[in-house]
């Protein structure tokens, strides 16, 4: 049966607070009734401002809420047929558990026998018959959440908002209460919005999910779409494990990332700049020959079903999935089919790359020491006398054990003829005119590709230096 | 061993200073004798005068109403000024704060000297219409209610209020089905702090009080400076019976204290 | 949520009127009266008065010693039997300390009867030591003050932190001149603001002993009773001033440390 009426719509939903942060920008979706919608991402992303937005304890700074059709936005929550289910359950200490659940329909002065009635049938539905005169604190925090649900439900809201409601248990009661939530959902009926940031929890659950990032839906789709399909960078990097790349198409259905040229299937024009995604189970690794590039393992783990292995490729990381084992040092090929690779429109030519650790802990690029301090760029770090880094609680960092990334911005590199003076040398393998600047692509001698506004005309193939100022560099670490 | 005969000694010493005169006076309460030393016969003629005596049992009613109704005002106002304070923002909050913290570490005589002022001698307000000495208690009082509540409200879980609006309560219901049964040891504990200062408070009264109208501890300062050792004796079964009642509210709040520390377990 | 008819915040203004009215306003008045004379001109001839004056400034110094005596007899008792009590491994451990803190529930004058009585009998004539019995009085009247802040701070210490500093080869007194002492600090700081303060203004307490000396609050009691409102306001805001000095040198008054604390 396909429901097409939309319950809940949110347009242009804004929410600034005072200090002039951003919650959430120009959100806007619609829900159909009887959907099981997930909004999912990071903590700061904006999903449970939305959620407060709905339920109306919080008021969007701009926009409007419409339910079933009729705006909402700045009715009070009481006065909303939704309920929420909180992430700390935030049951009422001094009720029993019958009390909790009948405070809602005590509200709607609803006779004493009806509620009765109710609250016993929904006990039944989340498995705690006989429970009606226990107190809270005697309760496990699994019977908890279930009664904080029964608690929702008993006042047959028309949208049931959870609030990672899962985010307090353990690994195995969460896994038992997902397929629980699931099957009350097609029980009830009723529409369900779920806010978490467990990406495999919204692929298990969710009809819908909606991906958020600093206030913003970054994608929305089923989830099969969400993960097959991811729209951007950020979407592909949070759900699942990807291999992300940047690169450029460099013909038609032909794209060049990673140190090599692969066939791909999205037509995009020659000369964008893409982000290329692979999830590790999809790169095949093969004898040195037959791939589209080369490199050499640098790890294998075994992760119980498969094996994760790491191969290295002049600068470029790969992980693959593979239910073959492979040993470290050994020589392979990479190879990925054309329909495996999600190309997307790059918006942020952002260059990546990673920086080493030398045993004087030092930050290397290519040789060359950076004129920055370890303990400044790894948060709350410092140096002991001794020559040891700890980290903010005084324990050890083993520096093989960190990575930094660093990141630079296209227009905070600059060209120069003199080699020696650039961080790394390489040569231009592709340029557009953008107006007011060229905008470059160089093929380095460590195998990566850089993206670089110059304002000045340089000729392809030319050799040169990329002079990258340290301060315009963002350091990210990775355990 | 010598410690642990250290150590005693020490709790020993002060619990003899601590306790010693008030069980002395407790025992020539009970004696027709006017000054400690002196050896004379059991009598109850004390508590005989205390409780009869118009004049004292006057006194003892007129504290305890006092205590009792600035107590009440003072932990309504407090308690309100607390979960307003709470939820508002910085600002006011810490500027309510700063005020309340006001009559806490001030002297009880610059309080009810400066309440005096402003009360009778600019306002002219008369001292026997007992709102300067109402108005003094409970400023005495009700600042001591906002410190015992507030902590109750941050350890409150602040999604079960929305919860309850969530459940369709409106605010008011909310707050008064929700709030404040969870800080309801707080501003219990305030009440029983704010009758404590009231009953044991001279400074505010002295100042605020109508001529006529005397707290015990205004009327047993002014008992001492006299020389009427009926009055005087009577005091002393005075003290003692407020001893033993002391001692049976500790004994009754650490037994229930117990059990519900037994209910957790 | 401002749509709402009803929020939480408006419950505070009650409250936040009535401080203003009865917190404010008075120290504004008093401040007023404090730098006028009589006939409402102004003038700072109660100020220069008060500390040109040998006999106010006596008093400002009698109370300043009673005082410092008094907070160092309670200190001096207080410590050893806060230790002893936190330290102990007694069963009914909440039982005894509740007995220390009981007298703060009966009536301070009775109590002081109850100790004059004593000292009467002791003595003979009060009359023959005044500051001996005046200290006697205080300490036994703010004693219980001393103890439960000093208490309640040695008990929160980590008793592993002790070990610890035996673990490294200190002895039993190098570890609590070190590690107890130091980390008790503001126990006995909140202490000594509880009971010096009191013992600067508690005139009552000299009173009923008959020492006839005046302390700081034994001044505002005279001007009171002389109908000088201005003299006394000055005295009062002098000892306003005191106090605040005093609570910013001893860490302010957090919310724990205050009488309130102590009480409960």
């Amino acid at each position: 049966m396909e429901q097409t009426t939309n319950i809940i719509e949110l347009k242009h939903i804004t929410k600034t607070y005072e200090d002039g942060y951003s919650a959430v920008s120009d959100f806007n979706l619609e829900v159909k009734q009887g959907e099981f919608i997930t909004f999912l991402g990071p903590s700061g992303c904006g999903k449970t401002t939305t959620l407060r937005m709905i339920a109306g304890f919080d008021l969007p700074t701009e926009g409007e809420i419409l339910l079933n059709g009729r705006p909402i936005t700045s009715l009070p929550p009481n006065k909303r047929p939704i309920n929420t289910v909180f992430q700390r359950y935030a049951l009422f200490p001094h009720m029993n558990i019958y009390e909790n659940i009948a405070f809602g329909l005590r509200q709607k002065k609803t006779p004493e026998k009806v509620i009765a009635k109710k609250v016993k049938k929904v006990l039944e539905l989340v498995d705690l018959e006989g429970f009606e005169n226990r107190s809270i604190d005697t309760l496990s925090g699994g019977q908890q959440q279930r009664v904080a649900i029964a608690r929702a439900v008993v006042n047959e809201p028309q949208i049931l908002l959870l609030d990672e409601p899962l985010g307090a248990l353990d690994l195995k009661m969460r896994k038992e209460m997902q397929l629980e939530l699931k099957e009350m959902h097609r029980e009830l009926g009723i529409t369900f919005i779920y806010v978490t940031h467990d990406q495999e929890e919204a692929l298990t659950m969710s009809d819908k999910i909606v991906v958020m990032s600093e206030g913003k839906m970054q994608q929305i789709g089923t989830p099969e779409d969400i993960y097959n399909e991811p729209i951007n960078a950020f979407v592909a990097d949070f759900i699942g494990d990807s291999n992300i790349f940047n690169g450029i198409m460099t013909g038609k259905l032909k794209a060049r990332f990673c140190g090599g040229e692969f066939a791909c299937v999205d037509d995009v024009e020659e000369g964008t700049h893409i982000t290329a995604v692979v999830r590790p189970e999809d790169v095949t690794l093969t004898s040195p020959e037959r791939g589209n590039i080369r490199g050499i393992v640098t790890s294998v783990i075994f992760k119980g079903i498969h094996y994760e292995i790491t191969v290295e490729s002049g600068k470029n990381e790969i992980v693959a999935q593979s239910v073959h084992s492979a040993r470290v040092g050994d020589r392979v090929g990479v190879e990925v089919e054309p329909d495996n690779i999600h190309i997307m429109i790059a918006e942020d030519h952002t260059n990546i790359f990673a920086a080493e650790i030398n045993k004087n802990y030092e930050l290397e690029y290519n040789g060359t020491v950076l004129p920055v301090a370890l303990t400044d760029v790894i948060k709350g770090s410092s140096m002991l006398e001794d020559g040891t880094l700890v980290d903010s609680r005084g324990l050890e960092i083993d520096p093989k054990k960190i990575r930094v990334k660093i990141s630079i911005k296209p227009q905070d590199i600059e060209l120069t003829d003199d080699q020696e003076e650039g961080l790394v040398q390489g040569s231009i393998s592709n340029m557009i005119y953008k107006g007011d600047h060229y905008s470059y692509v160089i093929h380095t001698d460590l195998e990566q590709d850089f993206v670089v506004n110059d304002e000045y005309l340089w000729n392809m193939e030319d050799q040169v230096g990329l002079v990258m100022p340290v301060e315009k560099m963002i350091f990210t670490v990775k355990k | 061993m010598i410690r642990k005969v250290w150590r005693w000694m020490v709790i020993i010493f002060v619990l003899l200073f601590l306790y010693l005169p008030i069980l002395v006076l407790a025992v020539y309460s009970f004696t027709d004798a006017t000054n400690i030393g002196a050896i004379r016969g059991f009598s109850v003629h004390n508590y005989v005068t205390l409780f009869t005596t118009p004049e004292l049992r006057s006194m003892i009613a007129g504290t305890v109403v006092l205590a009792l109704g600035s107590a009440l005002i003072a932990t309504v106002l407090g308690t309100m000024g607390a979960i307003g304070s709470f939820y508002s923002r910085k600002g006011m909050a810490s500027a309510i704060t700063t005020m309340n913290q006001v009559p806490v570490v001030n002297a009880d005589v610059v309080t009810g000297f400066s309440i005096c002022i402003l009360l009778v001698v600019v306002l002219g307000i008369s001292k026997d219409t007992y709102i300067p000495l109402v108005a003094g208690h409970v400023t005495l009082c009700a600042p001591f209610v906002f410190l015992a509540v507030i902590p109750k409200l941050k350890q409150m879980d602040p999604s079960i209020y929305e919860a309850a609006l969530d459940l369709g309560a409106t605010p008011f219901t909310a707050l008064i089905r929700i709030v404040i049964p969870q800080i309801f040891p707080g501003i219990l504990s305030g009440f029983a702090m704010a009758v404590t200062l009231s009953l044991d408070d001279y400074f505010v009264a002295t100042y605020t009080k109508p001529a006529t109208f005397d707290t015990i501890s205004t009327y047993v300062v002014n008992a001492t400076k006299g020389a009427q050792t009926t009055i005087k004796t009577a005091l002393w079964a005075l003290s003692t019976v407020i001893f033993l009642l002391v001692v049976l509210f500790s004994a009754v709040m650490n037994i229930r204290a117990n059990k519900e520390e037994r209910k957790t377990v | 949520m401002h749509r709402h008819t009803f929020s939480r915040k408006y419950l505070g203004i009650p409250y936040a009127v009535f401080l203003l009215l009865f917190v404010v306003a008075p120290l504004v008045v008093l401040i007023y009266y404090a730098f006028t004379n009589g006939q409402g001109e102004f003038t700072a001839q109660n100020l220069t008065g008060f500390f040109s004056d040998p006999n106010t400034l006596g008093t400002l110094c009698y109370s300043f010693g009673i005082a410092m005596v008094t907070t160092a007899v309670c200190l001096l008792l207080a410590y050893p039997l806060a230790f002893i009590l936190a330290t102990s491994k007694l069963k009914g451990k909440s039982v005894i300390v509740l007995i220390f803190i009981m007298p703060m529930w009966i009536n301070f004058s009775l109590r002081i009867t109850a100790l004059k009585e004593i000292l009467t009998w002791l003595e003979g004539n009060l009359a023959y030591h005044p500051f001996l019995n005046t200290v006697l009085g205080m300490s036994y009247d703010f004693l219980p003050f001393m103890i439960l802040p000093i208490y309640t701070t040695i008990s929160k210490l980590d008793g592993a932190l002790l070990e610890a500093a035996r673990d490294l080869g200190a002895g039993e007194l190098q570890a609590f001149l070190r590690v107890t002492l130091p980390l008790s600090l503001p126990g006995i700081m909140s202490g000594v603001s509880m009971v010096f303060l009191p013992a600067m203004t508690n005139y009552v307490v000299l009173d009923m002993l008959y020492n006839s000396t005046y302390i700081m609050g034994s001044l505002i009691g005279s001007y009171f009773a002389a109908y000088n409102w201005n003299g006394g306001s000055m005295i009062a805001l002098i000892l306003l001033g005191i106090i605040c000095l005093f609570t910013l040198l001893t860490g302010g008054a957090e919310e724990e440390n205050t009488r309130g604390g102590a009480l409960l």
